[in-house]
């Protein structure tokens, strides 16, 4: 019924960074490391992988080093393909400005668009985990004939999230009004940055919001063209969540606790693929005390450990206790510490004997390379 | 083909029939290994480390599986344009084809495949042995020693080189003798199975041996002792570090369990040293609330709810509440119920170990000792709720369906 390889897949991998500084400080959104193992970016990735795709770029506008050292060729999504596969879109030294705008970055990358010979395209950010079809999204905008599909999920909004699109959506499921940002706390239809749309139309989209001088894509592309094209919606139902604050992004990585939520972003029929380091299987010591944590390879635990996210590569000594800590790779925690509500980045080094307390909503941060 | 100096060439079709029910549907060298390997990762991995870069692997034995884990080699950076992995089995040819009749003839059948590389030396590796080792300096030895032929040894206790090929040198380190399994051993260098060739002597005794029709082709027990009755340069290269052949059951089992002793000289985590392997894609594993889990290797896409202790447990194996794995190891895909217990088992990939199962049993609960063994559940098992399995046993999946029918 559809061909995977006639959908062009456009990913941005920076968006709101500002909203989790700390993580962003030396690189992208999408080369946020997540989960164990992952980086944010795996996750829209490995989707449209996934979802029979095979033509992916990637926009990037800045620094973007980490994450073209996660991508690389694309072969670990199975993106180093001859006339498809992975392409890196960063900006055109010549351009004065960088691109600020959804608007700009696509109008940058519009000999792209208009070189690739895909049917349709789907546009998606990097900052919500989920793990999505996109066959399925497609079938809904085939049955509606529709001119765009937004996905949306039901719900609060979560706190912190940037700019959110709300739509009022009519039986049919169409658009029928959107509003942004609004000031409200009852359940809504918030959009989850992914849209699918033709690519003819995306270009002249584009085209008449630059020639028009309109450079905000959810009020100028979307929002002025609710009566214009049939815009209508796809509903996503399975576990999601938005990375747009610390704690956001500490709740995420607990969620993944929860043998519910595993299941669903880890569908062994949808995998999602990461670049691989070669570790071996994590090593428990003789006094090991785990529980209720999520451990990678190459780990080497002696100490205890609860409630806690530990990335390829961290080492913890005997004597040490880690309670509601997310310690990404190649950290090192060293004897008798006490670490409760921490935050670890890559390469940190935590001498002996530290007591590091944050708590539930303000969990503390340890910038990358520190050494406490 | 540019040349290469070095061309190695794996032996990796034999049937491992001491492994029992592992490799009955399974090359040896396929067998899985503390906990994301298979056997074949070490040598592979060693030769990428050494910077050879030519590897032809000898497959004859059911290849289905090893064929599909090699794959490009792109895992082992095996890959590249003109050199890299290359699968060789028997192959059918104008006159005289044949199968793979000993390991030295596997070598000779592909004398085509090695003289494409011009190579001036040729590597012969078995598919049974867990080790790290630097071939290039072997190579170096062998250059400086202007050998034909340079055999790898290490020293073994002195009352177990009995069960050992023992090689007798001189002091320069020149063999005079093979001393097969011996009685009473003169020394305790035994041979590691790793042979350097300068491949101008090799072509010749392996043109001349498959000449002798009352040739066995095995290069221990033909070629070896043919190059040194005609005075070829032999010599004994000595390595130090950690070896095992993985051939038996017990000693696969011994190999796993060395990863958890601290005070074993194997340490794969190594940066310039890597094992590298085809890695599962699997969220990192999860440990839950109440489970135990000591003293053991966890791979990734566990799901660990019981209770582990000197465990070596593969990629998305599950270990139910209530459950025990003690000395034990547990292969890719396997699932350990409810309330189960494995002591001193192996538990091959994707078996079911139904709830309250007891498999394998501790030494010190055996009274007699000849009794006891490592119990195995080979792959596909699925063993109903309270099964027995008792030490020293090996349960296969087509048995154990027969039973189930009668």
């Amino acid at each position: 019924m559809m061909r995977g390889n006639n959908i062009l897949g456009i990913l941005f991998a920076n968006v709101h960074e500002e909203k989790i500084r700390e993580l962003t400080e030396k690189r992208t959104m999408g080369s946020v490391p997540f989960g164990g193992r992952y980086r944010l970016i795996d996750f829209p990735l490995s989707n449209l992988v996934n979802s029979g795709i095979n033509k992916v770029g990637v926009v990037t506008k800045g620094n973007y080093q980490s994450l073209m050292d996660h991508l690389g060729s694309g072969k670990a999504w199975d993106l180093s393909r001859k006339s498809s596969g992975l392409f890196m879109l960063p900006p055109f030294g010549h351009e004065s400005l960088v691109n600020n705008s959804r608007i700009e970055s696509l109008e940058s990358i519009m000999r792209f668009l208009t070189n690739s010979q895909e049917e349709y395209v789907v546009l998606s950010d990097c900052d919500v985990i989920c793990n999505i079809d996109y066959r399925d999204v497609m079938v809904t905008h085939m049955k509606n004939q529709a001119d765009i599909t937004v996905v949306y999920r039901y719900g609060k909004l979560p706190k912190m999230i940037s700019n959110p699109s709300v739509y009022t959506i009519d039986p049919d499921g169409r658009v029928r009004d959107m509003v942004i940002n609004p000031r409200q706390s009852g359940e809504c239809n918030f959009g989850m940055s992914m849209l699918l749309m033709r690519r003819d139309l995306l270009i002249q989209m584009v085209t008449e919001c630059v020639s028009r001088n309109l450079y905000n894509f959810k009020r100028d592309f979307l929002q002025r063209n609710i009566e214009k094209y049939r815009i209508y919606t796809y509903e996503f139902t399975g576990f999601a969540q938005n990375i747009c604050s610390m704690n956001s992004y500490f709740e995420a990585n607990m969620a993944l606790m929860l043998p519910k939520v595993r299941s669903q972003l880890f569908d062994s029929n949808r995998p999602i693929f990461t670049k691989v380091r070669d570790n071996m299987p994590a090593r428990y010591g003789l006094g090991a005390n785990v529980s209720n944590s999520l451990v990678a390879d190459g780990c080497v635990i002696e100490g205890s450990v609860e409630n806690c996210v530990l990335f390829r590569g961290v080492k913890v000594d005997k004597g040490s206790k880690l309670e509601n800590c997310v310690i990404m790779q190649d950290s090192e925690i060293g004897p008798n510490c006490k670490l409760n509500y921490v935050v670890i980045d890559k390469d940190v080094v935590i001498k002996n004997d530290r007591s590091l307390m944050g708590f539930q909503s303000y969990p503390v941060f340890i910038s990358k390379g520190s050494v406490v | 083909m540019p040349k290469q100096e070095v061309v190695a060439m794996l032996l990796a079709g034999g049937q491992g029939s001491r492994l029992g029910v592992l490799t009955k549907n399974l090359a040896k060298p396929a067998v899985p290994y503390g906990g994301k390997y298979r056997i074949i990762d070490f040598p592979l991995s060693n030769c990428v480390n050494s910077g050879i870069e030519s590897v032809g692997v000898l497959t004859q034995y059911q290849p289905l599986l090893l064929n599909e884990y090699i794959g490009s080699g792109q895992p082992w950076d095996l890959d590249s344009m003109n050199a890299g992995v290359r699968v060789l089995p028997p192959y059918q040819r104008s006159r005289k084809s044949d199968w793979y009749k000993g390991t030295a003839n596997a070598i000779y059948q592909n004398i085509n495949f090695i003289e494409r590389y011009n190579p001036d030396y040729v590597v012969v590796l078995s598919g049974d042995h867990i080790y790290k080792m630097d071939y290039s300096k072997m190579v170096a030895f062998h250059k400086e020693n202007d050998a034909a032929c340079t055999i790898a040894v290490i020293e073994v206790p002195m009352e177990e080189a009995s069960r050992f090929g023992i090689l007798n040198t001189n002091e320069d380190g020149s063999i005079y003798q093979f001393d097969e399994k011996p009685k009473v051993p003169k020394s305790n260098k035994a041979s590691m199975g790793i042979y350097v060739f300068t491949w101008s002597k090799l072509r010749k005794y392996l043109e001349e041996d498959e000449a002798n029709p009352k040739s066995s082709n095995d290069f221990g027990k033909d070629v070896l002792p043919a190059m040194l009755n005609a005075g070829e340069r032999m010599f004994a290269y000595p390595f130090q570090g950690y070896w095992k052949d993985v051939g038996t059951i017990e000693s696969l089992w011994e190999s796993n369990m060395d990863l958890l002793n601290p005070n074993v000289d194997l340490d794969l985590s190594e940066e310039s040293w890597k094992i590298y392997s085809r890695n599962p894609v699997m969220p990192p594993h999860y440990v839950a609330k109440d489970a135990k889990v000591q003293n053991s290797l966890v791979a990734e896409g566990c799901n660990v709810y019981g209770e582990i202790d000197f465990a070596v447990l593969f990629a998305g194996v599950y270990i139910a509440p209530g459950a025990q794995v003690k000395d034990s190891i547990i292969m890719p895909g396997a699932r350990i119920e409810e309330n189960a217990i494995v002591q001193y088992a192996i538990v091959a990939e994707n078996a079911v170990i139904g709830k309250g199962s007891v498999v394998g049993a501790r030494p010190e609960d055996i009274e007699n000792k000849d009794e006891w063994g490592v119990a195995v559940v080979g792959s596909g098992c699925v063993l109903a709720p309270g099964t027995t399995v008792p030490p020293k046993a090996m349960i296969d999946a087509e048995t154990l369906a027969e039973e189930g029918s009668k």
